[in-house]
């Protein structure tokens, strides 16, 4: 050829030549990689190798040809890189003319111009011409599978390479295309092809008159059948095809006029997989199509969605798709909406399914009625009306419907904010006279049937809170409720006011969304909780058991999460009027604002000795922590002095830890200035008092353990004076153990207050900070500390790493992990099971770290799967399991060890451990096997 | 290969290509007892089921549960006197599967179950042409067979791959 003739005077080198006969003639493989490298490193170059190639190009004998042309091909698949664009023009040219060649050549000539396509100095215009020379000399469907897959690979490369250029070939690229993919059967090439399609469409190829053309190459695939082998070393699954073809088919608007009638067809198919993709196509259409595609065929979509007697889940989960397609453009033209006339049809199918025993069909119904529900103008008062009916029995449905009632009231929330007036007629009234009713007397016959019927009306009401008008129906109904409770009309326990809190809660949190709904509920439930609250702290003549409930430990953190969700949204000014009236309740006992204040003797919690009314400093912290951070607080300084002497109070354990956090979570959000120094110096004054003193040392370091996490939260330069205190504690006899509890809390979220949902200042790095100043010397305190107070350095130790993101602790595991492995001996539950959940995950995120040390881990994971504790039991298990992510031959030496020992286990006497236990010795069982 | 021009008809090998395909049940609630320490809880119907219904079917990408091959009524078990029995229903009457799932099953459950059981692994009377379904059943109730059986590398293998979770 012509570039062999232009580099004569380069005669190529002599071992070229060797190397070229052996593959050529020798019919060696190994040459092609040899000269590869060799023209790679630069020994020689590509003209060269033409040059030894020479004759063998032009071998009248076809499969010589072949050989050569392939040797040729292989070189430029790896040096493509390599080539000036003056050789590229050649090659192509050389190439192009051999596609005209005998078949048995073809595969080596598209391998070269593969190589080819992939060359960035390919001259403009080669493209086109490369593509055209296919689609006039080769017939692709006739050619092996790899050799097809290679044509799709050339126009892959030039569409992401050349796509300007390729568009100038207007509809006849596209039209080539489409010839070529024509028949193609073998699923990796189709996979391809529908991406190539895809592009095709998406990138706005032209199509010119081949819109059906092409439609009919993709169609024809639908829906697709297809089951890959058994042993399929490829891997495609049935669901891989499914959707790169529904992506095709969805593209395009264009498509509409012949899609549509082909899923109608589809939808009757006997095939339920049939369907339900013929379905899900729909559904993916709707992305794209408006209105104008649609509307001529939905009468006959929807006839052939009714005539669906058989399948009565699927029919309504085609109903959904539909609907959910018809509110996509049903706004668009109000005056034709062809649903209308189906809807007595529709509503009578669902409500037939709510009522069908089957829960999959409740479920499906459910579901279904919430969409129906968000037609605008659709359902009419008297569908409404049957909804609600069918909901409230939903509602109410047994322990094993869990899922259904679960639904229904999510259903019963989201049509009510559509349909308040609906649901103020037809449940509120029902659910008020359930609560009346069900309310008195659980104790009696049918006792806990009816509670649980309680609880679910209580649940009911707040799911239904949804909209502004409902909150003030539901939320004074429950209030009342409370009032009854109070007062003694009612005999109930702490758990039905517990419930009532929980349900008060929920309604809070509906809340949040609307402004008005916000203030309406703070400023109607705050004020009676307390007014409720205020009461039941007052010393009475008869001391009444009931009213005390008020005041238990449960039932106070259950108000307090109300007081959090009433308070977090509020606006500056509701908060301004509400912190007013709350900071000088509590002060200087002012109850003008409760609902009901004539009280027998003054609130006076700070002062007074009575532990009732100390408990509801509970509550002021609830408020005053879920504040707004630019919400000022009314005397300030007296209120910080006050929770301070409260927090030193002695015998009333629940009153000085609400202090103390109380004060924590003010310190917490305060700007940083000399007041913030004077309330800091005041808190280390009080805790280093308290801590030298006997009787007030453990309320001494509650507080300095909710001082330290309130400055570890914001990153104040004070918090590492704190924590290396909290430290020294470690080895204190009598506090050591709950110090290296208080690690746990320094590192985890709590719920009430220093929240970032309460406005706290908390630092997202804080963990991460916290780790790197504070574990080197929680090892250094373990080595140096004495036997018996290693176990709190180790706890600590696994609760900081606990809470820690892996990647942040991954680097750092080698110096770690011979102390985690210690950790595991040590006898205190707490710490094996921190221990065991921070080296779980280890286990699969760093296996190679990690093998290092299978022996030890297998007889001590083993060793803790007899442990005592359920807990421990369930997650050494776990752990045995995540060890089989270790490289197997690490493991296989401890295999049968393994498979004995966790026979074991197998007979726990608890569910859940043995659940771990089978699937840990399944794993092992397949370690090494074949098949696994 | 893909079937093109309309739904040809897909892999030839298969004896029923399409299957009836059923619900999976949920995760079985926890309930507070479980929780407890203190409570035993007895091993039921429910718990062996959960062991077998995830078994893979060998021939399609489906679990045993979602062909209504293996059902919680169809197992018995005695937790005091240690003794299983699991009915199964292969799909088709002639199903040529039938001895690989039996034995898939078998082994899931010596793979799962305290030694002290006794197990008992059948076709559900009435379901699979007779005579096949009697000497099934015997071969399966077999400890020496069905040791035989899993020392053939090809027959475990296929029994790990039912056996595997598959993601």
């Amino acid at each position: 050829m012509a570039a062999a003739a232009a580099l004569e005077a380069a005669a190529p080198p002599s071992a070229l030549w060797g190397l070229v006969h052996d593959f050529v003639t020798g019919q060696q493989e190994g040459p092609a990689d040899q000269v590869a490298a060799d023209v790679k490193s630069g020994s020689y170059t590509v003209l060269q190798v033409v040059e030894a190639l020479g004759s063998s190009l032009e071998n009248p004998e076809h499969r010589a040809r072949a050989r050569g042309i392939q040797l040729l091909s292989q070189v430029l698949l790896q040096c493509h890189p390599l080539l000036l664009e003056k050789e590229v023009v050649q090659l192509i040219l050389f190439y192009e003319n051999r596609l005209k060649d005998h078949h048995l050549v073809i595969p080596a000539v598209l391998q070269g111009l593969k190589a080819l396509s992939l060359c960035v100095a390919l001259p403009p215009g080669l493209a086109v011409s490369v593509l055209k020379a296919i689609f006039q000399e080769v017939h692709v469907q006739s050619l092996p599978q790899m050799d097809r897959h290679t044509v799709y690979s050339i126009i892959t490369n030039f569409m992401r390479t050349r796509e300007e250029e390729l568009k100038g070939l207007g509809a006849d690229f596209t039209f080539g295309f489409i010839q070529v993919m024509d028949g193609e059967k073998d699923p990796r090439n189709l996979l391809v092809a529908f991406r190539i399609v895809h592009d095709l469409i998406s990138r706005d190829y032209s199509l010119g008159p081949f819109v059906e053309e092409l439609f009919e190459v993709t169609s024809c695939y639908f829906p697709i059948d297809f089951t890959p082998p058994p042993n399929d070393p490829h891997g495609i699954q049935r669901e891989d095809l499914i959707l790169s073809l529904r992506a095709v088919l969805a593209s395009t608007p264009q498509f509409a006029e012949f899609l549509l009638p082909l899923l109608i067809e589809k939808v009757d198919s006997e095939l339920l997989s049939a369907k339900l993709d013929s379905l899900q196509t729909l559904d993916a259409c709707c992305a794209v199509y408006g209105q104008k595609e649609l509307k001529a065929f939905l009468p006959s979509l929807w006839a052939s969605v009714r005539r669906e007697s058989n399948q009565r889940r699927t029919i309504l989960d085609m109903i959904l798709g539909f609907l959910k397609l018809q509110q996509k453009w049903g706004h668009e033209d109000k005056d034709q909406r062809p649903l209308g006339s189906f809807k007595d049809q529709l509503c009578s199918l669902v409500f037939m399914a709510l009522t069908d025993p089957s829960t999959q069909l409740q479920l499906a119904g459910i579901r279904t009625l919430t969409v129906l529900g968000a037609q605008p103008d659709l359902l009419s008062s008297g569908d409404l009306e049957l909804a609600v009916g069918h909901l409230y029995r939903l509602s109410f449905l047994e322990e094993d419907s869990q899922s259904c009632r679960v639904a229904a009231l999510e259903a019963s929330g989201a049509l009510a904010t559509l349909y308040p007036v609906a649901f103020s007629n037809h449940l509120v009234p029902r659910l008020a006279e359930e609560l009346h009713a069900g309310g008195s007397d659980l104790t009696g016959r049918n006792g806990p049937a009816k509670a649980s019927r309680h609880l679910r009306c209580l649940q009911a009401l707040s799911a239904v809170s949804t909209h502004p008008s409902l909150v003030k129906e539901t939320l004074p109904l429950l209030l009342q409720h409370l009032w009854e409770v109070h007062k003694g009309n009612m005999v109930e326990g702490s758990s039905e006011v517990i419930a009532v809190c929980q349900s008060l809660q929920q309604v809070a949190e509906k809340c949040q969304q609307h402004p008005e709904s916000c203030r309406y509920f703070h400023q109607t439930a705050i004020p009676c909780l307390l007014a409720l609250a205020v009461q039941a702290s007052m010393p009475e003549k008869e001391p009444s058991v009931l009213r005390k409930v008020l005041l238990e430990d449960e039932v106070l953190a259950a108000m307090v999460s109300v007081f959090g969700t009433a308070t977090t949204h509020l606006s500056p000014e509701v908060a301004a009027q509400s912190v007013a009236h709350i900071v000088p309740l509590f002060l200087d006992g002012n109850v003008s604002f409760l609902p009901e204040n004539s009280f027998p003797s003054r609130f006076q919690p700070f002062q007074d000795g009575s532990s009732g009314q100390r408990r509801l400093v509970a509550l002021l912290m609830a408020f005053v922590c879920s504040l707004p951070r630019d919400v000022e607080i009314p005397q300030l300084d007296q209120l910080m002095r006050e929770l301070l002497e409260l927090s030193r109070c002695h015998g009333c354990p629940f009153s000085s830890t609400a202090a103390a956090k109380c004060f924590a979570g003010l310190l917490n959000k305060h700007p940083a200035g000399q007041q913030l120094d004077e309330f800091l110096q005041l808190a280390v004054d009080t805790v280093e008092a308290g801590l030298d003193s006997g009787p007030c040392r453990s309320q001494a370091f509650t507080l300095l353990l909710w001082v330290t996490k309130a400055l570890v939260l914001r990153y104040h330069p004070l918090s590492s004076r704190l924590t290396a205190q909290l430290m020294g504690l470690l080895s204190d006899p009598e506090l050591g153990q709950a110090a290296a509890d208080g690690f746990s809390l320094l590192m985890s979220d709590c719920t009430d207050v220093l929240t970032r949902a309460g406005h706290a200042e908390v630092r997202i790095m804080f963990r991460q900070r916290f780790f790197t100043d504070n574990v080197p010397a929680l090892v250094q305190g373990f080595h140096a500390a004495p036997q018996d107070v290693k176990p709190n350095y180790l706890k600590a130790l696994s609760h900081v790493l606990n809470r820690l993101p892996k990647p942040v602790l991954l680097p750092e595991l080698p110096t770690l992990l011979s102390l985690l492995l210690e950790a595991l001996s040590c006898p205190d539950g707490v710490v094996q099971l921190s221990t065991l959940g921070c080296l779980q995950p280890l286990l699969l995120e760093a296996p190679q770290v990690m093998s290092l040390h299978v022996d030890t881990l297998v007889t001590k994971f083993l060793a803790l799967a007899s442990s005592p504790s359920m807990a421990v039991r369930i997650a050494a298990l776990q752990c045995m399991h995540a060890l089989t992510r270790l490289p197997t031959p690490v493991l296989l030496p401890h295999r049968p060890q393994v498979i004995r020992a966790l026979a074991k286990p197998l007979d726990d006497r608890k569910r859940l451990v043995r659940k771990e236990a089978v699937s840990a010795r399944g794993e092992w069982f397949l370690l090494g096997s074949p098949g696994s | 290969m893909v079937g093109g021009g309309g739904g040809g008809v897909g892999g030839g090998l298969l004896e029923n290509a399409n299957p009836l395909i059923y619900e999976r049940s949920g995760e079985r609630p926890v309930t507070a007892g479980e929780e407890d320490e203190q409570v035993p809880d007895s091993i039921d119907a429910r718990e062996i089921f959960d062991l077998i219904r995830s078994i893979n079917d060998p021939e399609h990408p489906l679990t045993l549960e979602e062909l209504n091959v293996v059902e919680q009524v169809r197992v018995q078990v005695s937790d005091p006197e240690s003794t299983v029995a699991v009915a199964f229903t292969p799909t088709i009457p002639h199903c040529s599967m039938a001895t690989l799932i039996g034995l898939s099953i078998k082994v899931k459950l010596l793979r799962s179950l305290p030694q002290r059981f006794k197990m008992d692994v059948h076709i559900t009377p009435g379901t699979h042409a007779s005579e096949h379904a009697g000497k099934l059943n015997k071969q399966l109730a077999d400890k020496e067979r069905v040791a035989a059986a899993l020392e053939n590398t090809h027959l475990l293998e296929v029994v790990n791959q039912c056996l595997s979770a598959r993601s």
